[in-house]
């Protein structure tokens, strides 16, 4: 990575092969729902989404949380139920939820950094599955029917988002928000002390900085922004299940993001559209899709850790 | 039968016991996890994967080779620590050296291969394996009903568990392997085959697993996903117990099991949470858990 000079960081003139990247990503999708149905779109650049958001966590800040979907499947939860329950237009569920995600990382966030390494891991699968079983077991989840028919209603009380098409593009706003937000983030200062922190958390200490303090706020702002994702999934889909605060859904944004490259800034999206696209076409070989994404796990880490996008920017030592 | 706050001891005791025998299995895993972690510096995800085939080979010798449970106890965690060994061999061998986390990713990816394979040869429901008839029936204590292969898996578990920690601990075999844990490249110069070592410690903690899996078969049904959830909670104990210390991670077990079922007693609701609570009550007043060493 060209970020890993440190004089880099400093530079004030940014290399723009990664803003490149969104463009041509962004006129991708404008573009995509001529060819694919915009439905199956939309899901997909939820899941991207959440990847993205994943990512910040663990290719920049170096922690790999194996509890991700508390945070989605529970924005998704919260959304279905402000839209459905209260009657919430479709942007305040959205928001609202967001911000009860991030509520919801800063208490996951404050116990699992206590510990390092794989006791982190080990502490955010423990409490997404603690989740899991109270969304299980309290009322307004309706257990294992989850929360179905959920509304999406109107935009701003204009925009009616019961057509694919319009939802799709209201989707693909709030995704290039979330992508552009994570780029920002990556390239502040903020986000340089973050990759220091992944880089030798002992030095960075060493030199002043208050690591957990930092990794505390990556922790939420990932746990938000997959909120973000998680709610607008509950509009899009119309409905929120235990499926997206279950310990697998945590495992399947571990693999997009792996897949397409932890630490690049279009890498998880790519992996989140591979994955999805694999589920869809191959949902008839029942668990054998279980197999398969066991087997890209293997394959990612033993032959190419980068991922696809990682791979290419390193061959053309650019970052993407 | 005396009832005590409107429980009779009749209850109480048989959840303790239950609540005893998963002591038993998390003891036994968490301290194969233990093992495995101080010699290879990874967490093996796969371990909750290679319970179920434990308990699954158990079920193949006795279904296809008329081969019984006694024979199993000692078949089945060969054969799965043999696979373990093969594992090791193949993939984990090469992740020496970098991240801790490709560990903990490549052995997840193990697992959802193992029990995706098996879901689809044996679908999603449990098939039931006899008790053997030397364990069938019970004692009556007076005070409650204690079946035979209940108090043979405590007693066992307690004798493993035992066993191990005092060849790790006070044999030249297991003062080798802390030496080798301590300071591989030190022990290697004294003519110690150290990657052979890292094998067979992943071979021997996997073995553990199977034999838990062995072991719960005639309890709980033998099932593909029956070790999916379980490892979850294991990972939590091992949390709450730390994995720097052989007895601690044999004690933590046994003692969450018996939380576990006394929380089935007096609160079912809260059962299959109270691992996890406990967990964040001990990240918050001792964040480098019971038995832990460093934060």
């Amino acid at each position: 990575m060209r970020d890993a000079a440190a004089p880099a960081i400093l530079r004030t003139k940014r290399p723009p092969d990664e803003i490149l990247a969104i463009a041509a990503l962004a006129a991708l999708l404008v573009a995509a729902p001529l060819a694919i149905y915009p439905f199956l779109l939309a899901q997909a650049l939820c899941m991207a989404l959440f990847a993205c958001a994943f990512n910040l966590l663990v290719g920049y800040g170096g922690l790999l949380s194996f509890g991700h979907a508390l945070f989605f499947g529970w924005a998704s939860y919260f959304a279905a139920h402000m839209a459905k329950g209260f009657g919430w237009p479709p942007e305040l569920a959205i928001a609202a939820a967001t911000l009860c995600a991030g509520a919801l990382g800063l208490v996951a966030g404050a116990l699992s950094i206590r510990r390092q390494g794989i006791y982190f891991s080990m502490i955010t699968l423990a409490l997404a599955q603690l989740g899991y079983f109270v969304a299980l077991q309290v009322p307004f989840t309706h257990g294992e029917d989850g929360i179905q028919g959920v509304p999406r209603g109107k935009l701003f009380g204009l925009i009616n988002l019961g057509d694919d098409f319009t939802l799709y593009y209201v989707v693909l706003a709030i995704f290039l928000f979330g992508l552009f937000g994570v780029y920002r983030i990556v390239h502040s200062p903020f986000g340089a002390v973050l990759k220091a922190i992944r880089e030798n958390e002992p030095r960075a200490i060493s030199l002043g900085y208050r690591t957990e303090r930092y990794k505390l706020a990556a922790f939420v702002l990932s746990a938000t922004l997959a909120g973000l994702a998680g709610a607008t999934k509950a509009i899009v889909a119309q409905s929120a299940t235990l499926t997206d605060a279950h310990w697998t859904m945590s495992g399947e944004v571990i693999l997009m993001t792996l897949v397409g490259g932890m630490g690049t800034i279009t890498g998880p999206v790519l992996g989140a559209f591979v994955i999805v696209a694999m589920q869809t076409y191959f949902s008839a070989m029942g668990q054998w899709v279980t197999v398969i994404q066991g087997a890209i796990f293997v394959l990612c880490v033993l032959a190419f850790r980068r991922g696809v996008v990682g791979e290419i920017a390193a061959r053309f030592k650019i970052s993407l | 039968m005396i009832p005590l706050l409107g429980i009779t001891t009749q209850a109480l005791f048989a959840q303790l016991l239950l609540g005893l025998i998963n002591g038993a299995f998390y003891a036994l895993l968490s301290l194969g996890l233990a093992v495995i972690f101080g010699m290879l510096n990874i967490v093996n995800f796969a371990h909750g994967a290679l319970y179920m085939m434990g308990a699954f080979f158990a079920w193949f010798l006795l279904h296809y080779f008329e081969i019984g449970y006694w024979p199993a106890l000692v078949l089945a965690p060969l054969g799965v620590g043999l696979l373990g060994m093969v594992i090791e061999r193949t993939m984990l061998h090469r992740l020496a050296g970098l991240d801790p986390i490709y560990g903990l990713l490549l052995t997840f990816g193990i697992a959802l291969i193992v029990q995706g394979l098996f879901q689809n040869a044996y679908g999603a429901s449990g098939m039931p394996y006899p008790m053997p008839d030397l364990l069938k029936g019970g004692q009556n204590l007076g005070f409650m009903y204690l079946p035979n292969y209940r108090a043979w898996v405590v007693v066992f578990s307690i004798a493993v568990c035992l066993a191990t920690w005092f060849a790790i601990e006070k044999t030249r075999l297991g003062a080798t392997l802390r030496a080798a844990t301590e300071n591989p490249e030190l022990t290697r110069a004294f003519g110690v085959n150290v990657p052979r070592l890292i094998t067979l410690t992943y071979g021997f903690g996997v073995a553990l697993a199977a034999l838990a899996g062995v072991l719960a078969a005639p309890i709980y049904q033998v099932r593909p996903l029956m070790g999916a959830d379980f490892i979850i909670v294991v990972f939590a104990v091992v949390v709450i117990g730390g994995m720097g210390s052989i007895m601690g991670s044999i004690l933590t077990g046994f003692l969450l099991g018996l939380v576990e079922g006394l929380t089935k007693v007096f609160y079912p609701q809260a059962a299959n949470v109270v691992v996890f609570v406990i967990m964040v009550l001990v990240l918050l007043v001792k964040p480098a858990g019971l038995f832990g060493k460093q934060a």
